[in-house]
């Protein structure tokens, strides 16, 4: 899937993944997507929480060695 | 303003101490409502720290100015971020050293009562879990029942006492947390007694539990007694000590009695946890203090803060122990069953031997509420 930016965040415990990758959406555009590395587990809820509660769409997400990869559809 | 760290022993005293506590638990919705820190004078505020990135005004207003507000998230990180933020605003603030993870962890030792001779027995209270483990400690030496798998808390507290632990039992195969009582075995060379029933597939060494088998602790002559009582697993074993303490495992529960389906076999195993309940538990004395392996709600924590209850006040007081109708019983155990343990088939592979999992990996399957039980 293409991407607008990519955010490697991988090694960064909680909160530090949400964090980041927040700032770096509130510098896209609507319709751009966010793609987002990591490796914290705590990701595989909270990720999608957090997208669902500001209105971002996780339009894709796979999970290969432990490395979490989210594609995130900014509102 | 400061930022302060609790911990869950901390956090322990204060529920045993019915302590008042305001809680902002900053995990998503789902954990929270899944599994909380219980305290019978607690508050909460569950507000996702992803919620609060952009600031913490909102809240601030209502946040209490006349108790401790402890922040909580899984592992630590989150809650001391949003701590920082809160103290920045200009309040005190606590967070919760370790998340989640520690507060399922903690043990904290109880004595429930003087047994004959200079003999004590002492219940390990598991808060976070709902788990209780319990030792027999008489004359230089101790017994373990239900051991959970933080072994150090176990060997440590027996050394303090200056006792040997010579006999180490598990009430059944356990499939809502991991045993520590083969390690505890294996580290000071006591026996690890387990119902072969419950063992089939163990693939370790270990002592069959039969019933009526009686071990002495001590010079003295305290006897803890093994009784065999069939229902949430098929080996499932009850324990009188020195005729006074019934240890019943997940059989029976101070508000609440055992779930027969954690091995799958809910429909072959009613009829055991029937006559276990309605028939074996009756003919014992019903002044027997009753001593469970668990605890699901706050309020049947005592106010010293163990779970024991008198047999005779739980057969007119619980309700899993009054239902007449054998179908309707039939009924209650085996339909519309709370959700399993978490990862509760992989616990019990581990209590068999059969995975070894790494430290880590045994605290992520044991996160969340024990559910052993049916209210």
């Amino acid at each position: 899937m293409e991407s607008t930016k990519i955010l490697d965040v991988k090694g960064m415990p909680c909160p530090m993944p949400i964090v980041r990758t927040k700032k770096a959406m509130d510098k896209l555009v609507t319709g751009d997507i966010l793609e987002v590395h990591v490796t914290d587990k705590g990701a595989l809820s909270d990720m999608p929480a957090w997208a669902n509660a500001s209105g971002h769409t996780i339009v894709e997400q796979t999970e290969i060695s432990s490395v979490i990869t989210f594609f995130i559809k900014k509102a | 303003m400061t930022v302060n760290k609790m911990t869950a022993a901390e956090v322990a005293r204060k529920v045993i101490e019915n302590k008042a506590l305001f809680i902002l638990d900053v995990r998503n919705n789902d954990a929270f409502e899944d599994w909380k820190i219980e305290g019978h004078r607690f508050e909460y505020l569950n507000i996702p720290y992803f919620d609060l990135l952009d600031g913490i005004e909102d809240i601030l207003p209502i946040l209490p100015t006349d108790k401790d507000i402890l922040v909580v998230c899984a592992k630590e990180g989150s809650s001391l971020m949003v701590a920082e933020m809160i103290s920045e605003a200009g309040r005190d603030v606590f967070y919760l050293e370790g998340g989640m993870k520690s507060w399922s962890s903690y043990l904290e030792p109880i004595k429930v009562g003087d047994l004959t001779g200079s003999g004590e027995l002492y219940q390990f209270v598991r808060l976070g879990k709902g788990c209780l483990s319990y030792m027999v400690v008489s004359d230089g030496e101790a017994a373990i029942i239900d051991a959970v798998r933080f072994t150090d808390v176990f060997t440590k507290f027996a050394e303090e006492k200056n006792v040997k632990i010579k006999h180490i039992f598990d009430t059944h195969l356990h499939a809502d947390h991991i045993s520590g009582g083969r390690q505890i075995a294996e580290a000071t060379g006591a026996t690890y007694y387990l119902s072969p029933k419950d063992a089939e597939e163990v693939v370790f060494k270990y002592t069959p539990l039969e019933d009526g088998l009686n071990v002495k602790v001590g010079a003295s002559e305290i006897v803890v007694g093994a009784f065999y009582s069939p229902g949430h697993t098929i080996g499932s074993t009850s324990f009188i000590i020195d005729s006074a303490y019934l240890l019943t495992g997940d059989i029976l529960f101070i508000d609440s009695i055992g779930r027969p389906d954690l091995a799958g076999l809910a429909q072959d195993w009613v009829g055991d946890l029937r006559e276990t309940l309605y028939r074996r538990y009756r003919e014992l004395e019903e002044d027997l203090i009753v001593l469970p392996a668990h605890f699901m709600i706050i309020d049947e924590l005592n106010e010293n803060g163990t779970v024991a209850k008198r047999l005779g006040d739980l057969f007119m007081e619980n309700h899993g122990l009054n239902i007449d109708s054998e179908i309707e019983f039939r009924q209650t155990v085996t339909d519309n069953l709370p959700p399993q343990p978490n990862a509760y088939e992989q616990i019990r592979q581990v209590n068999m031997g059969k995975i070894t999992p790494n430290h880590d990996e045994q605290t992520e399957m044991e996160i969340g509420p024990n559910r052993c039980a049916i209210r």
